[in-house]
């Protein structure tokens, strides 16, 4: 469940042409706020990068294809799986990833309804949440109404099942914003 | 992953000379069935062309009633577009039935056409998959098979085909524009995707180094109404068992034209003119959708497990007709 698919066990298996492991591409965005430039193989796709290139750990790895919501962003402004976009689709984007939210030591409002309404068990699902949850507070084509919302959020899965309390902090960040 | 070269194309025609009718390359667009496949190692594409800078991202109405949807439209955007939800709503329920928010935001309009099934057996490369590696048999037949197809089967693959929005498509009537080495093509959406027959391992009647630009909907018919209902395991941010796209226009107490597609139970996406014909100027009863359910079936072939999906999809039928007949 927490390979890295940049170094998996398969890859092993796999002879390394040593032309291709060299094709880096350079890629300029922007990170959080802050211009950001990365060299990086084709094959790295954004989570691995912002992890494993960019320290920004707060993004977390689950199933690595897409059906838990573990590694969600924001790619300009908009909710997106992390693991299924290549960081060298990016050139030019805007991303935000958790570690964005807090503003001059104030935790983003998402983060302080989830603290108030204890919205997880293991936090390993939070992050991902909390990024669902700001794509979604903005975008107001997306239902305000409790079953809009568990709609819009079924693909951040929570093992823990912390649903309820994610509900509610949800709908509080809501009122306050 | 395994590693591949990646290019990145700022226009068509760019894109299609950079592609050059090379086997081993492929284009890329959301990548959100692509990249997942490259991981599982079932696609290995030697070199990626990025599409997602291409002047493809506008919806037009053009001045016959059609709607022209340009190829890397997300699937969210469509789906709350002002046109699709006053004049296709079928589409836009589809739509937003299918896979999750985040998902949505990144997949295009032709990768949602693109995208390949989630048979277990084609994504696990240690399986036989006649899909996956012509002649090397099939998983499924005698396999685990309660999600695969009932309609539209070979002895060769029983795959079903995974998506909402192309169902919406089918019962609307589209064209996908197409553009490659051979110039451009328009495709009428039906003849789109293949049965599997022989050749499982041809999906679509796309020509290699051809790029989807636009799929054009029909435009609207007069007075009709839409709903697509799709039923599945849980309820949300899964794949249908069994759904239906239903669009019928009235004429009194008697339905003037219906069109019917399923989901989750035909290896492409399924419209039924069986279905449609039983209902055309027939009284919008109860006993009028069972016959055309009735209709819609009549060719399923079940196999160890889903056999179950017959009487589903023909309930499926019923009540989206039933639903679609009661409004307004």
């Amino acid at each position: 469940m927490m390979d890295d698919s940049v170094h998996s066990p398969d890859d092993a298996l796999q002879p390394r042409d040593a032309s291709r492991s060299s094709n880096t591409v350079t890629v300029s965005l922007t990170l959080n706020g802050e211009p950001v430039t990365l060299e990086v193989e084709p094959n790295v796709v954004l989570l691995d990068a912002l992890r494993e290139r960019l320290d920004l750990t707060g993004t977390k790895k689950g199933c690595d294809h897409g059906q838990c919501g573990a590694c969600t962003v924001l790619i300009d402004g908009h909710s997106a799986n992390s693991c299924l976009t290549l960081a060298v689709m990016h050139e030019g984007c805007e991303i935000t990833t958790v570690e964005g939210l807090a503003r001059d030591g104030q935790l983003h409002p998402v983060q302080e309804a989830f603290l108030e309404h204890d919205a997880y068990q293991c936090g390993y699902c939070t992050a991902g949440q909390m990024m669902s949850t700001v794509s979604m507070l903005n975008d107001k084509r997306i239902g305000s109404d409790d079953a809009s919302v568990k709609e819009a959020m079924s693909g951040n899965i929570c093992r823990c099942g912390a649903y309820k309390n994610i509900l509610s902090a949800v709908q509080s960040a809501r009122a306050k914003a | 992953m395994r590693n591949f070269d990646y290019q990145r194309a700022g226009d068509v025609a760019e894109a299609t000379a950079l592609h050059g009718n090379d086997h081993s390359a492929d284009f890329i667009a959301g990548g959100t069935n692509l990249i997942d496949m490259v991981k599982l190692d079932i696609m290995r594409p030697q070199r990626l062309v990025d599409v997602n800078r291409l002047p493809l991202t506008d919806l037009e109405s053009l001045d016959d009633g059609r709607l022209k949807i340009g190829a890397l439209v997300t699937n969210t955007d469509l789906a709350y577009h002002e046109r699709v939800l006053a004049d296709y709503p079928v589409l836009s329920e589809a739509l937003l039935s299918g896979a999750s928010t985040q998902l949505r935001n990144v997949a295009t309009t032709a990768g949602n056409v693109m995208q390949r099934t989630r048979c277990p057996y084609f994504r696990n490369p240690a399986r036989p998959c006649n899909k996956r590696e012509p002649g090397s048999g099939c998983g499924a037949l005698e396999g685990i098979n309660r999600n695969h197809a009932v309609l539209g089967t070979s002895e060769h693959c029983i795959a079903v085909h995974p998506s909402d929005m192309c169902v919406g498509m089918q019962a609307l009537g589209a064209t996908i524009t197409v553009e490659g080495p051979g110039g451009t093509r328009d495709i009428p959406f039906e003849e789109y995707h293949l049965l599997p027959g022989d050749t499982p391992e041809r999906e679509h009647d796309l020509n290699d180094g051809e790029l989807i630009t636009h799929v054009t909907l029909d435009a609207p018919i007069d007075g009709a109404r839409g709903h697509y209902l799709k039923l599945r395991d849980r309820m949300s941010y899964e794949f249908a068992l069994a759904s239906c796209a239903a669009v019928v226009a009235m004429d009194g107490d008697a339905i003037r034209e219906a069109r019917i597609a399923l989901g989750g139970v035909g290896t492409k996406p399924w419209r039924s003119h069986e279905a449609e014909a039983a209902l055309s100027g027939q009284p919008a009863t109860e006993e009028t959708f069972e016959k055309a359910a009735e209709a819609a079936m009549a060719g399923a072939v079940a196999h160890r497990d889903n056999a179950f999906k017959i009487p589903l999809a023909k309930q499926a039928i019923v009540r989206a007709l039933a639903t679609v007949t009661a409004q307004g």
